[in-house]
């Protein structure tokens, strides 16, 4: 019972709108806004064809590739610069600058520097992605309780004891929301970094169809993207709930409390 | 653990500890600090709030270098947190880890010193079933009750088997019920375990109740300003003890001095030996 209500909740608001959807063009002509029905049969067949092997595999590919370097290359950082007071006050205001250039606009010179290919792509993806992990990732590191850094102390955690212990479990309800804004970050970079210059890809495969006049292939990539942007987020939140499991229950013991 | 009474575990020696020194702002919270604890005692440092209590403890668990003097345990001077020397804070729910369970926390400094498995689990058990928590081995400390969050932080810090057990004012954040029974039970550790015990309270009743010993700080600058033998009987209870006659003379001693502290910074006597020690 418990399972079909929530089921409701979760299916209800996107049945109604394709409802009206389906209502405002039933009669219509417009050739731009392809009716559902038509939607759903254009989705099936250009992307359960070879298509979701030369198109969504090396995007999906590339995403995943760009989130774990970000993912690492962001934690590491973080810890580092989070640690240590003298690395904090020299490298803010540079990364609070570098962040702030968005990385979509530096496509045009990576496509001069790298070329076009994948590496290119992932060099802007991961430019994008970096941030929300590596700035949480120092918040987190920065923000650890006195009193537990303390009894690490006392109890002489030290090196790669501490950070495994301490730092990192400590840090992490802020670095998996950091991961979670970068989740939202990569998808957007992605398909803007496949619209430049690319040869397959969702984003490349969308931009075909636009300049072939194919509507309903042109929606259906796009719909195919909030589909994929679903998903990563159920699989991110299973994971969540397992890692951060003990932080939702402190939360909610010190709400009782 | 040897149980030779008249060994010194700990040596406080003229330790005195100035915040921002040589600046417009400095302040002298201590004075100068010395003392020494030997194997097996149980002493408690009593003082009025702003003593240096904090402070003293710090320096002694080695999380603050003393502007000068030293502190020595186990004949080793002690600069920065020591092999032997384990802490019980006051702020349990942030003393302990949320993340691991109350037997992962146990186990957590006996695993990163290099405890071989089997002395480790061995060890965790016994700390476990001397405050009796050993029901709630796989539990998160959060879903505990304050009392028993500090029971966890206790038995972490005797599984760690240290020269000296250091403790900040364990029980200022529960209620008073719970208190009694966390006092009884670290007398309980104490004499099963032969621990050296120094606590750091500002509960005066608490201090005659707990201690073999008990010292009392001055106000700030600090010094000691009254070391008190508690000749109460070894076996205590709350409801006995703390009526006997002999319990109110020392409660009432203790805090004559405490008194005397709040009013003169520094510990100094207006004349020597004004009756307060007669």
């Amino acid at each position: 019972m418990i399972v079909l209500k929530r089921l409701g909740m979760w299916l209800g608001l996107p049945v109604i709108l394709i409802g009206i959807w389906w209502a405002a063009t039933a009669q219509g002509t417009n050739f731009f806004v392809p009716k559902p029905d038509k939607l759903a049969t254009t989705f099936i067949s250009v992307w359960f064809s070879e298509k979701f092997f030369t198109d969504v595999v090396p995007s999906m590919g590339r995403l995943l590739i760009s989130l774990a370097v970000s993912l690492v290359l962001g934690v590491a950082l973080g810890i580092a610069i989070g640690l240590s007071r003298t690395l904090r006050w020299l490298l803010e205001p540079l990364l609070e600058f570098i962040r702030a250039v968005p990385s979509t606009i530096l496509i045009p010179v990576l496509l001069l520097l790298i070329g076009i290919n994948d590496t290119m792509k992932i060099t802007v993806i991961v430019l994008g992605c970096l941030w929300p992990v590596l700035l949480n990732t120092i918040e987190g590191v920065r923000s650890l309780d006195e009193v537990l850094k303390n009894t690490a102390l006392v109890y002489r955690l030290r090196g790669f004891d501490r950070i495994r212990y301490l730092v990192l479990p400590g840090a992490s309800p802020l670095i998996m929301a950091g991961i979670r804004h970068s989740l939202a970050v990569g998808l957007i970079l992605l398909v803007v970094s496949e619209m430049f210059a690319s040869t397959d890809g969702i984003g490349y495969s969308i931009i075909n169809f636009q300049n072939r006049i194919a509507i309903p292939e042109m929606w259906s990539g796009i719909f195919l993207l909030g589909i994929i942007g679903v998903l990563l987020s159920v699989v991110f939140q299973a994971i969540q709930k397992r890692v951060l499991g003990w932080y939702y229950g402190l939360k909610e013991a010190s709400n009782d409390g | 653990m040897t149980a030779n009474k008249s060994e010194i575990r700990l040596s406080v020696q003229q330790v005195r500890k100035v915040y921002g020194a040589a600046t417009r702002n400095e302040v002298e919270a201590v004075r100068s600090l010395t003392f020494d604890l030997h194997a097996g005692e149980f002493a408690c440092l009593v003082g009025p709030s702003g003593s240096g209590k904090t402070t003293l403890l710090k320096c002694i668990a080695g999380l603050l270098d003393p502007t000068s003097g030293e502190v020595v345990l186990d004949s080793k001077h002690v600069s920065g947190p020591a092999e032997g020397m384990a802490v019980v804070f006051q702020e349990y729910s942030r003393s302990l880890f949320p993340w691991l369970s109350v037997e992962d926390n146990v186990e957590l400094p006996l695993k990163t010193s290099g405890v071989p498995k089997a002395e480790r689990k061995a060890r965790v058990k016994e700390a476990l079933e001397a405050v009796t928590l050993s029901h709630a081995a796989k539990s998160y400390p959060w879903q505990l009750s304050g009392g028993m969050q500090q029971r966890v932080a206790i038995a972490r810090a005797v599984a760690s088997n240290p020269s000296v057990l250091l403790m900040d004012e364990p029980f200022a954040a529960v209620d008073a019920q719970t208190r009694g029974e966390l006092e009884d039970l670290v007398r309980e550790v104490w004499k099963r375990l032969d621990m050296t015990i120094l606590f750091v309270t500002h509960d005066i009743d608490e201090s005659v109740y707990l201690a073999e010993r008990v010292l009392v700080l001055s106000s700030s600058p600090t010094i000691v300003q009254a070391d008190i033998h508690i000749d109460l009987p070894d076996v205590r209870s709350q409801a006995d003890t703390r009526s006997l006659h002999r319990f109110g003379e020392l409660r009432h001693q203790v805090y004559e001095e405490v008194q005397f502290a709040k009013t003169n910074p520094g510990g100094e006597r207006m004349t020597a030996h004004d009756g307060l020690h007669a």
